[in-house]
């Protein structure tokens, strides 16, 4: 079964980070990747998330799957882009080097690759982090991390009790599957597409029915246990920042006040060669 | 000595909001620190709108009108709220698996005290002291999929106890758990109260398995009020229990039928306690003997034939070892085990869920490798524990339909069919409600009908009368058994002792993937190698039998069942 939060567990620097110390990384580091299209400030990120990928002992296997659905996800934004714009490059660089026509208004020119060849990078420096981030932090301390940073408890967690019980309702999700297609409900390619949303509905109802009774009880359990009952709450698996945290931390926010700050001088977000 | 009042009810009364009649009515009843108590009584009763009472579940989150005065820990329950109740009172719900919040077994003990906002260094001292009493501390970091149903309801209790509550809520303890289980539960729950001094409440209509260890007082309730409250041994000498549609221990119920006279002086709550004199002795000897033998049923063609079914989960988990097992044409037939034995497994493998890596599975001579779930599923019919997890649409009439329809049959056709399928189940007045006006128990026989309309030969159900009381639980097997009788080869995959002995006159037992006894019940139940390793339990009749020196243990259960069949009838 694949697990949203695929942890993997190996002793590395990275892992031994606070789960928030990393989350404000994910996320300023995120930020300085989106706001940018400074070309070698996303050329040192990306080696940098590659390196950090390294430093994590994680191994491209591990995350084969993951790495497989964002690869198509990326070529996929491309060929629309592509398909949609052909001339966004042209418009942003303000010059056009046409290196080959295809049909209409379909031109290659250097300006539109470039800017593709940005839109990868950006890509491939935020999605490693994003795959760190998802395979080094322990879910028992994702909830505290995302209390530590402001977030309400009771919204984070909502989030850790979503963790807990996904593998609980995919197996329910599977029982109820098999049960329903014993009856005769075919879900395989072999029906129509109309007559699987149907079955796909035979399914649901059985699913959100029991989901509501475990609801129920989880949330009795919880409050007889007195959730809810302060404005603050501790964490088990709530941990101090360490040295390494707090120097992790401002490395990170210093990327994205560079990135902003490239911005400002530069005149805008673009990195111009062609001028 | 006088004990200090816990718990005290005074005239108390609750009617919840959205219905028309009260639940309870003229609660009387002190409870006392350190004082055992088991509250039985049939569904319905009010059992569980008491416990809900007394943790504040009732009216916080279940709104309702009360009545008269309900003093905890010598304040007003109402005032003191959910909060303030869940300082004096720790509840262990039921269902040990849902209420694992955490997503470790640390966390989930911790749970009450982050939400005190207990400093994170102190909280892991208090977690280890509290896995060390409730024996969980090699499994700490174990999420809750990863540890067994016992260890589930130790890391329930513990996340309860961690709070220092001076009472200790069990809302039927045993309902989740295999018999060999539920009886450790039931040790565990009396060491934690030598040790801790809290008063107990057990909320259970599974006395037997209770009074497996002694208990202060049992009340018991009918129609939302007490109808007893005082000792066990007291209440056994009566016939209220059946009256109330509990069932008796076994053994008392045995004794009963050979006529000796109860007293509370032969301490008959508590098994190895009871004494019986020479002449009572006699007594239960000459019933045996007058009893007449059971004969065994002839073995029938065979139906279904298993052949060395190995079967390998995906994760590497070798969950069916060279499993060889027969089932027979119109038989009524009991697979038993522990969780994770292997049983689940076989049924899914039966259904066509799942595929073995390798063996032969045969149904009249056929081989059912080739054919699909929904081809088996013409002959093989499968009912899960949870009818919520079957019941998919709205009416009664288009759930059961749902099958034929699936299939193609015209709807000419199908009306007549399901029309039948209905009476047999006792539905055909209800034909046309919808499914949620239903109990539990009737949405039980409606996925049941789903399956039956289909006709087939055989049909799996798993745990049929979980969290039943004896009356719905006699309903539900009664019903099979008539099925049964009507041609239908009847699996049931199951937990419970009694129904296994009581009903089907053969059981598979499974063990660690592989078949270690296929008996009759009664046999596998005086076998103490099998019951051991299995995790079943024996029967106390076993024991009873041995007392009054019958040295066929077998036989006298199968001549008990038979005459307690008859009486029940």
């Amino acid at each position: 079964m694949t697990n949203l939060f695929n942890y993997i567990d190996r002793p590395s620097p990275i892992h031994r980070l606070t789960g928030a110390c990393k989350l404000v990384c994910l996320i300023t580091w995120s930020l300085a990747a989106m706001t940018s299209f400074y070309t070698p400030l996303l050329c040192v990120l990306t080696v940098a998330a590659l390196i950090l990928f390294r430093v994590a002992r994680l191994r491209l296997k591990d995350i084969s799957f993951m790495v497989g659905i964002m690869l198509v996800y990326i070529l996929m934004n491309n060929v629309l882009i592509f398909l949609f714009s052909p001339t966004h490059g042209t418009t942003l660089y303000g010059t056009q080097t046409v290196l080959f026509r295809i049909a209409g208004p379909y031109v290659v020119t250097a300006e539109q690759l470039f800017y593709h060849f940005n839109v990868i990078l950006k890509n491939a420096c935020t999605i490693p982090i994003v795959l760190l981030f998802v395979c080094t932090t322990n879910p028992s301390e994702f909830a505290a991390s995302l209390n530590r940073i402001g977030v309400s408890y009771r919204v984070s967690y909502a989030v850790a009790l979503a963790l807990r019980y996904i593998p609980d309702i995919q197996r329910e999700f599977r029982d109820i599957s098999l049960a329903q297609q014993a009856r005769g409900t075919e879900m395989s390619k072999k029906a129509s597409l109309v007559s699987r949303l149907k079955a796909a509905s035979s399914i649901l109802i059985p699913l959100i029915l029991s989901s509501m009774e475990r609801i129920e009880t989880i949330s009795n359990a919880m409050e007889l246990r007195g959730f809810g009952k302060g404005k603050k709450r501790t964490w088990y698996s709530g941990r101090r920042f360490s040295k390494l945290d707090l120097l992790a931390m401002a490395v990170c926010v210093g990327l994205m006040l560079l990135s902003l700050a490239l911005t400002y001088f530069n005149g805008g977000r673009y990195y111009n060669p062609f001028v | 000595m006088e004990k200090e009042t816990i718990i005290s009810f005074e005239n108390f009364g609750f009617q919840y909001t959205a219905q028309a009649e009260p639940t309870l009515y003229d609660i009387n009843l002190q409870i006392h620190k350190g004082e055992k108590i088991l509250i039985a009584g049939p569904s319905g009763c009010g059992k569980s709108t008491l416990a809900h009472c007394i943790n504040g579940l009732v009216p916080n989150s279940y709104p309702g009108k009360t009545t008269g005065a309900l003093t905890i820990g010598g304040k007003n329950a109402l005032e003191l709220g959910l909060f303030g109740l869940s300082k004096i009172v720790g509840t262990v719900l039921q269902d040990s698996d849902s209420q694992f919040i955490g997503l470790t077994v640390a966390e989930d003990i911790a749970f009450a005290l982050e939400n005190d906002c207990v400093p994170t260094g102190e909280m892991h001292q208090q977690v280890e002291r509290i896995a060390e009493l409730v024996d969980v501390k090699q499994v700490l970091g174990h999420a809750p999929h990863e540890i067994s149903g016992g260890q589930k309801q130790r890391v329930g209790l513990g996340g309860v106890m961690v709070s220092d509550v001076d009472v200790l809520l069990f809302d039927e303890p045993l309902a989740n758990l295999d018999p060999a289980t539920g009886k450790q539960a039931i040790v565990l729950i009396d060491e934690i109260q030598k040790r801790t001094g809290c008063a107990v409440i057990i909320i259970e209509h599974r006395l037997e398995d209770v009074l497996y260890r002694p208990v202060d007082r049992v009340v018991l309730m009918g129609d939302g009020r007490i109808v007893y409250d005082g000792s066990p041994d007291d209440l056994l000498c009566q016939n209220l229990l059946q009256e109330r549609g509990i069932r008796e221990p076994l053994y008392v119920t045995a004794l009963k039928y050979a006529g000796v006279a109860l007293t509370p002086e032969m301490r008959p709550s508590f098994l190895p306690e009871l004494k019986l004199s020479e002449d009572q002795k006699a007594q239960v000897f000459a019933w045996f003997a007058r009893q007449p033998a059971v004969k065994p049923t002839p073995n029938p063609e065979v139906l279904l034939r298993a052949e060395d079914i190995d079967f390998t989960y995906e994760g590497g988990h070798h969950a069916l070892r060279g499993i060889n097992a027969v089932i027979h044409k119109g038989e009524m037939l009991s697979i038993v085990g522990t969780n994770g034995a292997g049983k689940s497994t076989f049924s899914k493998v039966i259904c066509g869920f799942e595929k073995p890596q390798s063996g032969i599975l045969e149904l009249n001579g056929q081989d059912l490798g080739a054919l699909s779930i929904k081809e088996r599923a013409d002959h093989i019919g499968y009912v899960m524990q949870n009818p919520n997890q079957m019941i998919s649409k709205t009416q009664i009439y288009d759930e059961v339909a749902l099958g034929l329809r699936n299939r193609g049959v015209p709807e000419e056709e199908i009306r007549p069919r399901v029309e039948q399928t209905l009476k047999i189940c006792g539905l055909y007045p209800f034909r046309n409600w919808p499914v949620s006006a239903l109990s539990y128990g009737q949405k039980k026989r409606v996925t049941i009908a789903s399956i039956l309309v289909l006709k087939p030969e055989m049909i799996l159900l798993d745990e049929p009368t979980a969290g039943q009381d004896l009356k719905h639980y006699t309903e539900i097997m009664d019903f099979l058994s008539e099925l049964n009788r009507q041609g239908v080869t009847v699996v049931l995959i199951t937990h419970d002792m009694h129904l296994m002995l009581e009903y089907t006159p053969r059981a598979i037992v499974f063990h660690a993937g592989k078949v270690i006894a296929d008996m009759s019940a009664a046999q596998v139940l005086n076998s103490p190698e099998i019951v051991e390793a299995a995790h079943l339990k024996e029967t106390s009749l076993y024991h009873l039998a041995g007392l009054c020196g019958i040295s066929d243990p077998e036989e006298f259960t199968r001549r008990f069942i038979a005459r307690d069949r008859e009486v029940r009838v």
